[in-house]
């Protein structure tokens, strides 16, 4: 899967930390979506960022601008002020998918099990979104004792919610 | 023989081929009629072109070639004694007199061919007579042509065990004694064509001169197709006889050329049990012959041979193979004084892949060419050429590639010492070699004592050792080089919290030295590395009663506050303010008050003295007020001045959008949804109250600047932070305070001096529909909002 040309899009919430990481990443898929973690040294990433995959808009921030720091209300308004339908913010490094009226906030978790004030033990983990029409399914992919775990998750979006 | 020109070369093999084809025509005619006499003297006529001395060997060849062809016909005249009447004894008797000596041997050649097939002799009779009268032939290139046809024509002739030609016993010897006196005789033959002509000629004949080896090849092949010839025959006749001959011809391009042969041809089995013999001949070489190479090919043969199964082993172990091997080189790199030192090092490459090959296991081995090459360096200053400090290195990676563990190199007690004869830059190369080897198979480096190994190792990227400065290096190179350091110390690991700390306090000390452009690089790890040691041990449970236990978390905070302070050398604010805040709640987190409030403290001191750029400070802050708000560990009045502390710097920022900002996310410091948590409602009403003072600021200096107000987000935001303490349940936001808010908003939106915004339009809306939303879930939510109207 992590080989180039499979997927068509990545979204990264942050901390990738070193331009060495943004370089990989750039090898498996050339459309690459950064905003900037509180580690980043490149300076030139945004705060948030948004974009447009198929029918669903999507917004892309760290999350360690939003107080209180995993809060899913208070993600629930940055989603609302980005007025998108997908959330994906990191920071916590904890995995969460989490669906309320405005839309979806996901959380991929930290790729590389990263040490987290917030979080005690780390599960590496990451995300794959397939979008299609006005349904995205997610899968998520955790590192838990050695073993690759995977998980499903359907996302409908009402045409009636106009963005 | 002179050369004068091509041209006039091609016009003498033209020649030459036209007066062979000229004889042959009758030589023919004679065959025909059987004429034996007519055919005698056409065909010597015919071999009389081989005389000449003008061609040179190439064209020579081309010449033989001729000859050779027609040879045979005449061959199978001689054959049929009915057609010509002869015996073939009589027959061997009358081409003696054929005029001159080179038609003659050819001649006779032929005739014993045809002797030996008849049987009328034996074999090694006849081989023994034609061997002995080619001496008649001193001219080089006529002689090594001459007996390069008796060795064809002799080769299925050959009195070998099972072959028809076998005679009584020790017949095998014979044959033997039949190729080995060719053999030699070829050979010097072929080194005296190296004597003529003088220099620039001399080379055009070294070249020529070479084309010609593999007539001199060939009798070792044919030795080594001889059944006959075992073990111990190779070992007591055949190679003491070759090897003597290599090494008195004293000529580089044969003896090298030879050792080859003698490499390819004969089986690695009796390479192997002649072990000694054969290397005993390496220190004879001339110094200008390649014995390097010579060694290597040696080696990967047996290297090959003991990769093709294991019942082979105890023969390399009982023959005492890497010794002799190693004991070998030892004097070929003594006797060839001017050996380049790069020479001398991929001698011992070559040998420490033969070990690493056949006796994986024996570590001692691998130690011992390590050695030895640490000798070999120890006679020379630093290393200068390029290509000898490539051969360390591949020396030195060689183990790590075997063995896909980069703790044997550090077992190896001569690593390091060959490290040390590396110059910086050299050592540096080497020292990420060993790092990528690391990563690449997950090594694990569990020990303090491996650790000090290794950083000692690569030591070449933790400090600036003499001589360099770090500012020569690009800087990309530089920052790859520390990024790999950094992402060494993550691999350091040790399940016993005591190792893992001694572990950190050596990786500490020596990054230490690092200056002040490693040590971004280097301590951030650490530090996570300490952080997540120490919340191990919160998960055990308390100290051990009664017992002074080195791993306690409060140690490990002194220590991470000493990292810390060093970034200040860098200096590194932004990093250590990130850094403090981690060491904050990791302290919160073990209970220990003063030292999270010490570790706040510095956080704060940085962003007073430190932090000047606006950008850094909006991050800053918020990564405060994000920590304080998660800290629980405080008491009041601490609490109360590190908020207090906060909510100012918030309210000091630059912008007043950051100022508003800042100030409202202050208002979670004073609302935890903990059970425990504290909720003050009033102070979380003023930090929101004071957020729309600073908006409304804001708008006003929008007005004023730009003509128009600024965008009503800020708002926005606020009505939202407003509607999640509502739902929390502070009872000092009220519907009347959101409703009020609502109205502000809208009238903002809709005044002739505000710029339409499609942003905060559509954020408004959607927050408008998100208290429709929880309206109409009804139940406790629906009643709190039921005198909200949108």
């Amino acid at each position: 899967m992590l080989v180039p040309g499979k997927i068509q899009h990545i979204i990264c919430p942050g901390n990738l930390c070193i331009k060495e990481v943004h370089d990989y990443l750039k090898t498996l898929c050339p459309d690459l979506h950064i905003t900037r973690g509180e580690y980043d040294e490149e300076m030139r990433y945004p705060e948030t960022k948004t974009l447009t995959i198929g029918q669903f808009k999507l917004g892309l921030c760290h999350g360690h601008q939003v107080i209180p720091w995993g809060d899913l209300d208070s993600l629930a308004m940055l989603q609302r002020q980005l007025d998108v339908d997908i959330l994906v913010t990191g920071h916590t490094h904890q995995f969460t998918a989490y669906k309320h009226e405005g839309g979806v906030v996901i959380n991929p978790g930290s790729a590389t099990g990263a040490y987290s004030s917030i979080t005690y033990d780390v599960n590496p983990s990451f995300v794959l979104m397939d979008i299609d029409g006005l349904r995205v399914v997610v899968y998520v992919y955790e590192l838990i004792d050695g073993e690759v775990k995977v998980d499903k998750i359907d996302f409908k979006k009402t045409t009636t919610a106009s963005h | 023989m002179m050369i004068n020109g091509i041209e006039d070369e091609d016009k003498w093999l033209a020649e030459g081929i036209a007066a062979i084809q000229h004889n042959a025509f009758y030589m023919h005619r004679a065959l025909d009629a059987n004429n034996l006499r007519e055919a005698l003297k056409y065909s010597a006529q015919m071999l009389s072109e081989l005389r000449t001395s003008k061609l040179s060997p190439h064209k020579y060849y081309e010449l033989y070639m001729r000859a050779f062809d027609e040879l045979r016909k005449l061959e199978m005249f001689f054959k049929d004694e009915s057609r010509h009447g002869v015996s073939i004894v009589d027959l061997y008797e009358l081409v003696q007199h054929a005029g001159n000596i080179l038609p003659r041997m050819y001649l006779l050649c032929t005739v014993g061919s045809v002797y030996i097939k008849s049987k009328e002799a034996p074999a090694k009779d006849v081989l023994k007579d034609l061997v002995e009268m080619c001496r008649g032939v001193q001219h080089p290139i006529r002689g090594l042509f001459l007996r390069s046809y008796l060795a064809q024509i002799s080769r299925d002739k050959l009195p070998d065990i099972g072959s028809e030609y076998e005679g009584d016993a020790d017949s095998v010897m014979d044959a033997v004694e039949f190729v080995l006196q060719n053999f030699t005789e070829m050979n010097k033959l072929w080194v005296r064509l190296q004597h003529q002509g003088p220099g620039r000629v001399r080379e055009k004949l070294e070249k020529e001169r070479s084309e010609l080896r593999d007539l001199v090849g060939k009798n070792l092949h044919v030795l080594g197709q001889i059944e006959g010839v075992d073990l111990g025959m190779y070992k007591d006749a055949v190679l003491p006889r070759v090897l003597e001959q290599i090494v008195n011809c004293s000529d580089d391009l044969a003896q090298y050329y030879l050792m080859d042969c003698i490499i390819q041809v004969f089986p690695d089995e009796y390479h192997l049990q002649t072990l000694e013999t054969l290397l005993g001949a390496c220190p004879q070489l001339q110094p200008t012959v390649d014995v390097k190479t010579v060694l290597s090919q040696l080696m990967e043969r047996l290297s090959n041979y003991a990769a093709s199964s294991t019942d082979v082993l105890p023969e390399f172990l009982q023959v005492e193979a890497f010794a002799k091997l190693s004991s070998a080189i030892g004097r070929v790199i003594e006797a060839q004084v001017n050996m380049p030192i790069v020479g001398a090092i991929t001698l011992y490459v070559s040998l420490l892949t033969f070990t690493l090959r056949v006796h994986p296991d024996r570590l001692d081995y691998v130690d011992q060419v390590l050695g030895a090459c640490v000798k070999k360096l120890s006679s020379k200053p630093k290393l200068e050429d390029q290509r000898a400090k490539k051969q360390v290195v591949a020396l030195l990676s060689a183990p790590l590639e075997k063995y896909n563990d980069a703790v044997m190199a550090l077992t190896l007690s001569n690593y390091p010492r060959v490290m040390d004869h590396l110059d910086n830059e050299t050592n540096k190369v080497m020292a990420m070699v060993i790092i990528e080897s690391i990563m690449k198979n997950y090594t694990c480096i569990s020990t303090a004592d491996q650790v000090e190994v290794l950083f000692e190792l690569i030591k070449g990227l933790i400090k600036d050792l003499d001589g360099t400065a770090a500012d020569e290096l690009d800087e990309e190179d530089f920052n790859e080089e520390q990024n790999s350091v950094a992402r060494l110390i993550h691999m350091l690991y040790n399940d016993d919290p005591e190792e893992l700390l001694k572990i950190i306090c050596t990786v500490k000390k020596s990054i230490m030295k690092g200056g002040p452009r490693r040590l971004p690089f280097t301590v951030p790890p650490l530090i996570f590395s300490a952080l997540r040691l120490i919340r191990q041990l919160q998960s055990q449970d308390g100290d051990v009663a009664g017992e002074e236990v080195p791993a306690t978390p409060k140690k490990i905070f002194q220590i991470l506050n000493e990292m810390i302070e060093s970034l200040s050398a860098v200096p590194s604010p932004e990093l250590a303010l990130r850094l403090y805040l981690q060491c904050a709640e990791a302290a919160n987190d073990c209970g220990l008050e003063p030292v999270a409030y010490e570790f706040f403290t510095q956080a704060f001191v940085l962003y007073e003295e430190e932090i000047a750029d606006s950008k850094a400070q909006v991050t800053a802050i918020h990564l405060i007020i994000g920590t304080l708000q998660r800290l629980n560990v405080f008491g009041v009045e601490n609490r109360d001045t590190l908020t207090h502390k906060a909510t100012g710097y918030s309210a000091k920022l630059l912008k007043k959008p950051d100022q508003c900002r800042a100030v409202y996310a202050c208002s979670h410091l004073f609302w935890v949804d903990d059970q425990d948590g504290i909720k003050d409602g009033e102070r979380v009403l003023l930090c929101l109250k004071r957020a729309l003072r600073i908006a409304n600021a804001a708008q006003q200096m929008a007005n004023v600047t730009r003509g128009n107000s600024g965008p009503v987000t800020l708002f926005v935001e606020i009505l939202n932070k407003y509607l999640y303490f509502f739902e929390k349940g502070n009872p000092q936001i009220t519907s009347a305070a959101i409703q009020g808010l609502i109205e502000l908003i809208t009238t903002e939106m809709q005044s002739e001096s505000t710029a339409p915004n499609a942003a905060s339009d559509a954020f408004f809306a959607s927050t408008l529909r998100y208290i429709q939303f929880q309206k109409q879930k009804g139940g406790a939510m629906g009643e709190k909002y039921d005198s909200v109207k949108v």
